[in-house]
């Protein structure tokens, strides 16, 4: 039941929502908000475990630790809302803000802090759960995805894939081209698209000039949506609906998630020059886990039990985290050459060599 | 189907000894390859229902089905992209850029995924990609269809390079590219494309990264590759009438790189140079010169000399006799490194 484009050009921009920033459910009725209370809980344990994460890896920024961080602090419903409803076998193309996807996959804060450590490139070991290296070239992963989901129909497989990507993206060319793949060639495709309202310091409204970045959907001819990505319950609702008609030959969706970036674009980044503190305090209003607390209070879902489960578990991924990054090895300076064939070639033997004897020579020296 | 199984080029039987074209060479092994592995998929702009521009695919929609041989909208960034994401779910895509210059929009995605993604995976995963690309000039197209961009790729850890002289080597080095667990940039010889040749698809001609011998001789070797190995072998003809014996290597693979043959033959010649059609500076010649002089200085007798185009854009094609590297050039290079102390 997604938001049709129609022919006469009619688009509904107003995003899904279920849960209402006060925490009071919405008169939406196109989707369900109805989840097993242990779902329910499970999607509250994961924003608060993304955020404590997140905070973790700040701090680790912070002390030396880490080379550079980009968080998502703010985006933790659009991120957890997305990946929940979705199989293990589904793939997932990331841009490289989206821990909250990394840890409903069951991605360890160690796998991805090899990248921000700057120990190795795109992340260990996310292959093994069905998810992509990060991707920093931006959009470029967009493409990736369609040809994966082209892969499953060639497979004979009924998996998805979702491409993250996020405002600015939707100005790129792969971008562009994903979508007219994906829609051309009936592919089973999610592009979630986190609108975050700025990507580094240009805002939205300098990256389109249509009404909604939902609307693009209309050209491409497939489905799209516009859903509060601040609601996670509104996410997983739309996610889950995609997903479905992907998964039974309806093609390509389109989403926007409406959210906002909370903290800078990287720790090396001062946001400060280029937005108002009176923003951030607006949005910082719509707070996703705030919200998704009060609604679930009001269910009588969250206790007190809850709430220490949660932040229990997201003290020893913080603790998990700390303990992998701090004063880790780097990793052999030869995994460089032995990496980039299948079997290495004469010429990087050479040079693979010829490292190694001047390391040996300085470290003699 | 993660798991990327990687086997050999699997023998075609009966046995079959015949001389097409390199176009036919390569359909053949376009043909054999999807007959052998159901895995490998072909796909790019014209390819289906046409059968390509050069009719390089003619048919193999037809045989193999839409599924495993598919037209795509314009977008050769998408041609490539989507190549990533299929390898990684355990395809084997051949993509086919139509021409050279179109390779250009692509060049992000070959650049800094299929050629990075197993290094970025930490070996992971094998991007088992054969793009095809019909390349160099020569046949006197329209501009943007007669570039060398050879050096692009070889400036990219992770990719390999090769490209074939002969219709048998079309054949056999295009089996090793889509039996190759990494991704490989098959850049065919547009003018070399109707010329015909003994094709044995029995017996595999030397694996990528070997080069050959084309023709033995005693004074300078002349490295070249692609298709400028005929153009090398004529021009030898015209040397023996003055006197002067060429050694004509056969690079075939540009990376890897077979450079043992290269300096077994320096070694015996004293002399060397190189022909291709790109541009000098910083074309593959810079880096045969350098390598050459870095390795066989005191085996020479002469400074390596290029015989190359020149840094200028690829010329319309009613100048292009005179700004591509024909016989003469060469021989000016070779008569240059007989005269000289």
């Amino acid at each position: 039941m997604a938001v049709q484009p129609d022919p006469a050009g009619g688009f509904d921009p107003e995003p899904v929502r279920l849960v209402a920033p006060d925490g009071a459910p919405t008169a939406e009725t196109r989707y369900g908000r109805e989840l097993p209370p242990e779902t329910l809980a499970w999607l509250y344990e994961l924003m608060v475990a993304t955020r404590e994460l997140d905070t973790e890896f700040v701090n680790l920024q912070r002390q030396g630790e880490l080379a550079l961080y980009a968080s998502c602090r703010g985006q933790e419903a659009a991120q957890v809302g997305a990946a929940a409803p979705l199989r293990k076998t589904d793939w997932l193309f990331p841009q490289y803000r989206e821990l909250g996807a990394f840890l409903t996959r069951g991605i360890s804060g160690a796998q991805m802090s090899a990248v921000w450590r700057g120990s190795w490139h795109g992340g260990l070991g996310f292959t093994g759960k069905c998810v992509a290296p990060i991707a920093i070239p931006i959009a470029t992963q967009t493409l990736h995805a369609v040809g994966a989901a082209m892969a499953a129909q060639r497979l004979g497989e009924d998996s998805v894939t979702v491409a993250f990507l996020g405002d600015g993206a939707t100005s790129e060319g792969d971008a562009h081209e994903a979508l007219n793949f994906a829609a051309v060639f009936g592919a089973p495709c999610v592009f979630w698209v986190q609108n975050n309202q700025w990507a580094i310091s240009v805002p939205v409204r300098h990256q389109h000039a249509a009404p909604t970045l939902a609307h693009r959907g209309i050209g491409y001819g497939i489905p799209a949506v516009r859903v509060d990505g601040n609601d996670v319950l509104a996410c997983f609702a739309v996610m889950a609906e995609a997903a479905r008609r992907a998964r039974t030959g309806g093609g390509p969706t389109l989403v926007e998630a409406v959210t906002y970036r909370m903290g800078p674009h990287t720790t090396s980044d001062d946001p400060t020059r280029y937005r108002s503190e009176r923003e951030l305090q607006e949005w910082a209003a719509r707070d996703p886990i705030d919200r998704y607390r009060r609604y679930l209070r009001g269910l009588g879902v969250w206790t007190e039990r809850l709430e220490q489960r949660a932040t229990g578990r997201a003290a020893r991924l913080r603790a998990e985290v700390r303990a992998a990054v701090v004063d880790a090895p780097d990793p052999p300076v030869t995994d460089l050459f032995d990496t980039v064939y299948r079997d290495i070639t004469g010429e990087l033997v050479r040079q693979r060599d010829a490292l190694v004897a001047e390391l040996a020579k300085e470290a003699r020296a | 189907m993660t798991q990327i199984v990687e086997r050999p080029p699997e023998r075609t039987a009966p046995a079959a000894t015949t001389e097409p074209t390199m176009v036919a060479a390569i359909n053949r092994a376009l043909r054999d390859a999807m007959a052998a592995d159901e895995r490998v998929v072909v796909f790019g702009e014209d390819v289906a229902t046409l059968g390509g521009v050069f009719r390089v695919t003619d048919g193999l929609a037809e045989t193999f089905g839409e599924q495993r041989c598919f037209d795509t909208p314009l977008a050769e960034s998408a041609i490539i992209g989507i190549a990533v994401g299929m390898a990684l779910r355990g395809l084997v895509p051949v993509p086919e850029i139509q021409f050279d210059g179109f390779s250009y929009p692509a060049f992000d995605q070959i650049v800094s995924h299929l050629a990075k993604y197993r290094m970025r995976t930490h070996g992971e995963v094998s991007m088992p990609v054969t793009v095809r690309i019909p390349s160099f000039g020569g046949i006197g197209a329209v501009e943007h269809h007669s570039e060398s961009t050879e050096t692009y790729w070889l400036h990219t850890a992770g990719l390999k390079v090769v490209t074939p002289a002969t219709p048998a080597d079309a054949y056999w080095l295009l089996r090793h590219a889509i039996a190759d667990p990494d991704p490989v940039l098959f850049l065919e010889p547009k003018r070399r494309y109707w010329t015909r040749g003994v094709v044995d698809t029995a017996t595999p001609a030397p694996a990528i990264g070997a080069a050959l011998v084309r023709r033995p001789g005693r004074d300078v070797t002349v490295v070249t590759y692609g298709p400028l190995v005929d153009t090398a072998l004529s021009a030898a003809g015209l040397a023996a009438d003055r006197g002067w014996e060429l050694e004509v290597v056969d690079l075939r693979s540009l990376n890897p790189l077979d450079f043992d043959t290269v300096a077994d033959s320096v070694r015996r010649t004293g002399r060397a140079v190189v022909l291709h059609e790109g541009p000098r500076t910083l074309g593959f010649g810079a880096e045969l010169a350098a390598r050459i002089s870095e390795e066989l200085f005191y085996d020479l007798e002469a400074p390596v000399l290029r015989a190359t185009g020149f840094d200028t854009p690829y010329p319309p094609a009613r100048l292009e006799r005179l700004w591509l590297p024909g016989p003469d050039r060469l021989l000016d290079c070779v008569e240059r490194a007989m005269r000289l102390p």
